[in-house]
């Protein structure tokens, strides 16, 4: 299981599991306790009509218009549901449904108007990812990872991943007091002079690229379920921010990790000759982490003295 | 005829012509206010006065409609270093994942910036602080274990950690138990002794004259505003409470003479 | 004729026209139910409800071939579908009241997990014999092309049972929504109440899962009662307009998409709503933004003049740019900032309200009139001419502006 097949088939998507999980489960961190998980929901269900218009405008599904496509969706959603919110007095929940399902019905709508018949651009495509395909076709062992000419070949989203990855921990690492503070008590940051609105922007603009980047390669099931469930199993292990930062990265690895070698390997163990939606099981497993740390996590129950209304 | 004096360098907080409004209804309308400087201010009105409203927007945290605000002579942004700052305590989600000595740490962001290294000198401060507040044997522990009156003195911890010269408290004795009141008059007294200077928003008139020696009666426009013995009287409490006060309460507010 | 008149008309085909009468009693039901979900602030567990569907349609799928039946029976993946949403509402709820993780954590895990199983079964079932046609993805986005009668039947009789269900419920839900710890008061279960809401929502999602598919059936729910938010303040007429603008969402998105070829029916029901919505959210005469901007300008102006016209009464300098530019393009001021004799008379006049509010505050201590005092109401609002007068007597008689205001 560990030799050159594995190299050749499993090694790649695994890492950009990782990286795709841990990339979306860091800024889902400070989304959880700013009471914004649900905008991880949103920016994924834009990218569909993003990716569209991108295609619609340049014709061809290169990696890069797709991309654009993308952000600039998700960052259309973000404006459009702040100015729901604001001007139309609407709840912040609400709001969120009324703009992302109605970009998304405008992506389908779209997208079944124009031909795309001759092009790989589908809903399924846009939910489930193609996590499996990602083969390094030249690898033929463990030794390939030192071999330039087959390193040349290795599929191009695994460094694309691994860089919005990067720049997703440099960004926490940077306005990591700057999103801790602002998440925990914006009117005193805003008093230090720090830029709370601005930092609260950022981190949407941080998950956006996160997903984004996440989406092309692994789909949405999973960008949805990264930003919440690893760092809410995680906030229901520890008691401090930075412990709980580093549980969510180890929970987005292992739902990485077991939810490939499931959909690969599982169905065999079960005899059955088919691997299932790595993707799905990327989720599923992600879920089942949150499930236990529901039922077993030391830090399960609220603690908060007299517990304030959520601000309004 | 009263002109209201231009702010100088010496006044540490100063508001002219200050309207916010939530939608149609103003919350504060075209209020003038002059704090003093070392000395304890309390800014008094009825619920729903504009106490609150006034002191978030004299810092810029909700958008005011109109008016101007100095600090020390120049505008809040270019004074922010000179204010601390302890909100309400019902502001924040105390079920927080941090630590009593993190929250007072928030208070040196400032100064640290953002990647600056929280010196042994700094930590050392931030533990100092807390022990003013007599609250050093809590440092590890999780904010969501802290009682009411805790949660205030770690909040009054962090605004001493930020070592200004103009402390801002938003109702820093609602719902706290009397020891911690005490404590948090004696740490305020002591600011004011070495020179700094207090403006917290209070609700209990029976407190003024013991805690405060300025006041300012707001409601809604400014009904008045000097020190305890020439503003806090009772023909100014009733145009502040419009009768709201009972004429026992007010004479319980004793020796206030007109 | 055209195709969008004959559709309208409902003269398109049998299917068709219980297609577009199902979408309406749907779009009524969904409306009205949604209403109840968004005065509850709940809006978005519709859409673990909905993505939690997914699994349930492939297990039912598995299993009715594996009994030997025809996998794409829509009863039986309805049922398969409730069973799954069921049992991801009950885990939102109990993950919210158990541990501290806020609902929308809960929400969200729930969606992606539960979606999550749905993709791994449907990959699964593409690979069975039976598989290959399954057509579940129709479930996504829904699929009313090649839908049998006997399913436009389902959907139409489904309609109606969620309608009947959200009237009978309709002031138990209406009470908990508006005020859930005066229902409890009241003697009502509000967790029963709740869960009979998310019960509906369910059964709702289930229904129009074939039709709109299951990421758009939460815009159904969304969006009439966010929309029929903008034309009224009054709950129960809400439900009525949230119904009546998820009925000719319903009706015209179906008309519209059997009018012509690759006219998903989904997303055009969906984008019905979202343009009704653009339009309350642009002209709704109260709450609309339009009105709002109006509105905000006038006021803005309004606290400008009175401190302005405040400040030539005390004789003190006006410093805001702002007040300067008004008061001198209403002529109150000159360019120079000396005021005009229209300003200064109505700086006294304005001076004057002032007094008379002062004196009536001493007068009349009562909160309840006085409380109204917030700079800009007019006094001849608040009291009667003779109270005026009154209170003018103890003023005594009109100054000059300059000798007015001695501070207060």
């Amino acid at each position: 299981m560990m030799g050159a097949d594995f190299v050749q088939f499993s090694l790649v998507p695994i890492l950009i599991g990782i990286f795709a999980s841990v990339a979306c489960a860091l800024p889902g961190n400070f989304l959880i306790l700013r009471r914004q998980a649900l905008i991880g929901d949103a920016i994924s269900h834009v990218v569909l009509p993003g990716i569209v218009v991108a295609f619609l405008l340049t014709g061809t599904v290169a990696a890069l218009p797709m991309l654009i496509g993308a952000a600039g969706a998700a960052l259309t959603a973000v404006i459009l549901i702040e100015a729901v919110k604001r001007l139309g007095g609407i709840e912040s929940g609400a709001a969120m449904g009324v703009v992302f399902t109605t970009l998304f019905a405008g992506g389908v709508l779209l997208l079944e108007q124009s031909d795309t018949s001759n092009v790989h651009i589908d809903v399924e495509h846009a939910l489930m990812g193609n996590l499996e395909s990602l083969i390094w076709f030249r690898a033929t062992g463990w030794a390939s990872l030192w071999d330039p000419v087959a390193l040349s070949s290795l599929p191009q989203e695994l460094p694309r991943m691994a860089m919005a990855c990067c720049l997703v921990i440099v960004l926490m690492m940077i306005f990591w007091r700057w999103l801790k503070i602002a998440t925990f008590d914006e009117s005193f940051a805003q008093v230090l002079g720090i830029p709370a609105t601005g930092v609260g922007v950022g981190l949407v603009i941080t998950a956006a690229i996160a997903a984004v980047a996440a989406f092309d390669a692994v789909g949405s099931i999973i960008v949805i379920a990264m930003f919440i469930c690893p760092p809410a199993a995680a906030r229901l292990m520890t008691n401090t921010l930075t412990a709980q930062v580093w549980w969510s990265v180890a929970f987005a690895t292992l739902s990485a990790i077991l939810g490939y070698v499931f959909a690969g390997y599982g169905p065999m163990w079960f005899g059955s000759q088919n691997a299932v939606s790595a993707a799905g099981m990327i989720a599923v497993v992600s879920g089942i982490i949150l499930g236990l740390a529901c039922v077993f996590g030391p830090y399960r129950a609220r603690t908060g003295a007299d517990r304030a209304p959520p601000a309004l | 005829m009263v002109l209201t004096p231009a702010p100088t360098a010496e006044t540490p907080l100063s508001a002219r012509g200050l309207t916010v409004s939530y939608g149609e209804k103003p919350a504060v309308f075209s209020v003038d206010a002059t704090f003093p400087a070392q000395s304890m201010s309390a800014i008094i009105g009825p619920n729903g006065a504009g106490k609150s409203t006034f002191l978030k927007a004299s810092l810029g945290i909700i958008p005011r409609l109109s008016g101007d605000v100095s600090v020390f002579g120049t505008p809040v942004e270019k004074a922010r270093h000179r204010i601390a700052y302890v909100p309400q305590r019902a502001s924040v989600d105390w079920d927080f994942p941090t630590t009593v000595i993190d929250v007072v740490q928030m208070g040196l962001y400032r100064k640290v910036g953002l990647l600056g290294r929280l010196s042994g000198q700094m930590t050392h401060r931030a533990r100092a602080c807390l022990d003013r507040v007599g609250m050093s044997d809590f440092g590890d522990r999780q904010i969501g274990q802290l009682s009411g009156g805790q949660q205030q003195r770690v909040f009054l911890a962090r605004a001493l950690a930020q070592d200004a010269d103009l402390y801002l408290l938003d109702e820093p004795f609602a719902g706290v138990d009397a020891a911690t009141e005490r404590a948090i008059v004696d740490v305020l007294k002591l600011l004011k002794a070495e020179g700094k200077s207090v403006v917290a928003v209070h609700h209990d008139l029976s407190t003024v004259r013991e805690y405060f020696d300025h006041v300012f009666l707001i409601n809604v426009r400014r009904v008045a505003e000097g020190s305890v013995t020439t503003a806090f009287t009772t023909e100014n409490l009733n145009a502040t409470y419009g009768g709201r006060l009972a004429a026992t309460h007010m004479a319980k507010l004793g020796g206030v003479a007109s | 004729m055209t195709p969008l008149v004959d559709a309208l008309l409902l003269q398109s085909g049998y299917n068709a026209a219980l297609v577009a009468i199902g979408a309406a009693l749907l779009g009524f039901s969904t409306g009205a139910t949604g209403t109840f979900l968004f005065l509850r602030k709940r809006a978005l567990v519709s859409d673990a409800t909905a993505h939690a569907t997914l699994p349930g349609v492939g297990l039912a799928f598995i299993c009715m071939v594996s009994l030997g039946g025809d996998g794409r029976n829509l009863i039986g993946l309805m049922l398969g579908s409730a069973v799954t949403a069921t049992v991801g509402l009950m885990i939102v709820e109990w993950i919210s009241r158990r541990t501290r993780l806020a609902e929308d954590a809960a929400i969200g895990a729930v969606l992606g997990s539960f979606f999550g199983l749905g993709v791994v079964l449907l990959t699964m079932i593409q690979t069975m014999s039976a598989g290959r046609q399954a057509g579940l993805e129709g479930f996504l986005l829904g699929a009313t092309a090649g839908m049998l009668f006997q399913d436009a039947v389902v959907i139409a009789i489904g309609g109606v049972l969620a309608v009947f269900a959200t009237w009978v419920l309709r002031r138990p839900m209406t009470l908990v929504a508006f005020d859930a710890e005066y229902a409890a008061a009241m003697g009502y279960d509000v967790r029963k109440i709740d869960l009979m809401m998310m019960g509906i929502v369910m059964v709702i999602t289930v229904v129009g899962l074939k039709l709109v598919g299951l990421i758009l059936i939460v815009a159904m729910l969304i969006i009439p009662p966010v929309a029929a938010r903008f034309w009224t303040d009054r709950s129960n007429r809400l439900i009525w307009i949230a119904g009546f603008i998820g009925a000719v969402s319903g009706y015209l998105g179906a008309a519209l998409s059997a009018s012509a070829p690759a006219m998903p029916t989904g997303p055009l029901i969906v984008l019905t709503a979202a343009t009704v919505f653009f339009f309350s959210l642009l002209f709704a005469p109260e709450r609309g933004i339009a009105a709002a901007v109006v509105r905000q300008r006038r006021f803005q102006a309004r606290v400008h003049r009175r401190q302005g016209l405040l400040a030539l009464a005390r004789q003190e300098p006006i410093r805001e740019p702002f007040t300067l530019r008004l008061l001198s393009r209403e002529g109150l001021i000159r360019p120079d900032g000396v005021p005009t004799e229209t300003g200064r008379a109505k700086a006294s006049k304005v001076a004057r309200d002032e007094r008379r509010w002062d004196i009536a505050r001493k007068v009349h201590q009562d909160a309840g009139l006085t409380g109204r005092y917030d700079g800009l109401t007019p006094i001849e609002e608040i009291f009667t001419p003779d109270e005026i007068q009154d209170f003018d007597r103890q003023i005594g008689p009109p100054v000059a502006v300059g000798a007015l205001y001695d501070g207060g």
